[in-house]
């Protein structure tokens, strides 16, 4: 089973509610930070890191020698990602989106692929938690690519609790596609309500079930409340603003951990989840 | 022209209930939101939008079911698993490189321009705003991101604004890049938590990487002062401005609840005067002002 824990607005508690989530189940779980531009749930979950690889995406290369200057690559590319000049090629790999059109069409078969380095993938374990995260490379664009790889290490006889980027475009898609279940994080304020009406219409683009956490519950307003009802999203965990749970947060501690009794209620938080797919 | 983007890397850090507060302080200035995924300044502005206009982002395959074969030749090419078993396009999946378009023997597919979303210009209390909003689940969000800086730059000369404030996007990838190339000064909002200061290290390689001037500011930096230290401690260390700390005040979230600017809630208070000590602290620091002068009348006596 794959849970995705998504947001709209960044900052709302994704990966607290998935992390947290991950270590009061224990065991059988994994936990997947598809947040690849800032990964942090290894900052809370401490995990011993076994192995790393590098990620790559193909990109090409010209055999100058063989290229007749035909320019047919450079029309293929949607992307901008050649340019064909009178007596050279140029490549520029940060706009190739790896879809080998250039290569399948040059007559000459000239170009070849070689990689662009995306980012890493790590894997270790917490806890008996299994662990894996993507580091995008800094001044990389493109992180999708990235996400899909990382959800692709996914051991289908685990639980799955996949901690996704903020927002609702294509890397937010990228962490969410093929879950089971979605669970949105907001906070009750105009900001939160705002990007979590967006959330909602990805998922609803999706056709994933869904439920919520309201996090800092007691700060902002009712609007969010109201707007779940209507909208008849279940609301499977409210998380009231304390001092003492932001705090735990920002030194990298665990609630579950702080808190014994926040254990019993992320397990709660796992049983709804399964009676909200068991209805559906 | 001098352009501020404020970024933060993790979301959530209070970059936008901050650009607002700095709108209320600016002098002719236009206002740009460059988080075009999850906009939330005109929940602050309430902008009037003047002009509204189609963002047209790429092509993606369409197959005519009565003209394709099923061949396969386009399952076979696409890496995006795009292609269903039954000859047809999964728009998530596709990523519009048209190499399927270009390779159908028998021509099939069509490869229409899809609308990805709209922009705006409108005016606000404070002068002039170009927003926009991507469509859900889209992509090319870096390219909305630089239609929308453009769209302000224009709009700055014709109005003879000679200041643009830019509210970035979280993370650090395509919309982060698109909204930081050309900048005069990023203006990095961080919280003082195990995050924050993890997502300020990669967002500050980011702008060394691009070679923008970037600033530090420290916001609710009293959930946790010694990582607010740590935080600070890590700007010195690369030589970055630190702009101030800026309490956690329950003040910006009622002046969201209001839709309104943490000034035009209240107009006094600490958190107010923190406010506009740093804005006073950007706007006359090195790397607004040409050749480091702040002050032309001193230098040249």
């Amino acid at each position: 089973m794959i849970i995705s824990v998504a947001s709209g607005k960044g900052g709302t508690g994704k990966t607290t509610v998935a992390t947290n989530l991950a270590l009061a189940l224990g065991a059988d779980v994994e936990l997947l930070d598809c947040d690849v531009e800032e990964p942090n749930a290894h900052l809370f979950l401490h995990p011993i890191l076994q192995r790393t690889e590098r990620v790559e995406t193909p990109v090409p290369q010209v055999d100058m020698e063989k290229c007749t200057f035909c320019k047919k690559c450079a029309e293929i590319c949607r992307f901008n990602a050649l340019a064909v000049l009178k007596d050279t090629v140029l490549v520029f790999p940060e706009l190739c989106h790896s879809c080998g059109g250039c290569m399948l069409v040059c007559p000459e078969g000239a170009i070849t692929e070689t990689g662009r380095e995306l980012g890493t993938l790590n894997f270790g374990t917490s806890n008996g938690i299994r662990f894996i995260n993507g580091r995008l490379r800094v001044g990389e664009a493109m992180s999708p690519p990235l996400i899909h790889r990382v959800r692709d290490a996914a051991d289908p006889q685990l639980i799955t609790i996949v901690d996704a980027p903020p927002g609702t475009s294509c890397p937010v898609i990228a962490a969410m596609h093929g879950a089971d279940f979605i669970l949105l994080v907001t906070e009750p304020t105009p900001f939160g309500l705002h990007d979590l009406r967006l959330a909602v219409e990805a998922v609803r683009v999706l056709g994933i079930p869904c439920g919520l956490v309201v996090n800092r519950a007691d700060i902002g307003d009712e609007k969010v409340f109201a707007y779940a009802q209507s909208e008849n999203i279940p609301i499977l965990l409210t998380i009231p603003f304390e001092r003492r749970i932001a705090e735990i947060y920002s030194r990298g501690k665990m609630v579950v951990e702080e808190i014994p009794e926040w254990r019993e209620k992320f397990r709660r938080l796992f049983l709804d989840i399964t009676g909200v797919l068991a209805e559906t | 022209m001098r352009e501020i983007v404020i970024i933060s890397g993790k979301g959530g850090t209070g970059k936008t209930s901050l650009a607002a507060a700095f709108a209320a302080l600016a002098e002719n200035s236009i206002l740009c939101d460059a988080d075009v995924d999850a906009a939330d300044l005109h929940l602050l502005m309430q902008p009037q939008v003047r002009q509204r206009s189609d963002f047209m982002g790429g092509g993606k395959a369409s197959i005519r079911p009565d003209t394709c074969t099923g061949c396969g030749v386009c399952l076979d090419l696409c890496r995006f698993g795009a292609i269903t078993d039954r000859f047809q396009v999964d728009l998530i999946r596709c990523v519009g490189c048209g190499v399927c378009v270009d390779f159908c023997p028998v021509t099939a597919i069509d490869f229409p321009i899809q609308r990805c979303g709209e922009w705006y210009i409108s005016a606000t209390r404070f002068g002039p705003m170009v927003h926009a909003r991507l469509g859900i689940a889209e992509e090319n969000s870096g390219k909305l991101v630089s239609l929308v800086r453009k769209a302000t730059r224009q709009l700055a000369e014709e109005r003879q604004c000679d200041l643009i404030l830019t509210d970035g996007p979280p993370g650090i990838g395509c919309p982060v890049i698109a909204a930081i190339g050309g900048a005069t000064v990023l203006v990095i909002v961080v919280e003082p938590t195990v995050s924050g200061l993890h997502d300020m290290e990669r967002v500050v390689e980011l702008a060394a990487h691009f070679r923008i001037p970037g600033m530090v500011c420290v916001n609710k930096y009293d959930l946790n002062i010694e990582m607010t230290e740590a935080i600070e401690a890590m700007a010195e260390q690369h030589n970055i401005i630190l702009l101030g700390r800026i309490p956690f005040d329950s003040v910006f979230t009622h002046a969201m609840v209001a839709g309104k600017t943490i000034f035009e809630y209240r107009e006094q208070g600490m958190t107010q005067d923190r406010i506009r000590a740093t804005w006073k602290k950007i706007i006359s620091s090195p790397s607004m002002n040409p050749l480091g002068i702040v002050d032309f009348k001193t230098t040249i006596q």
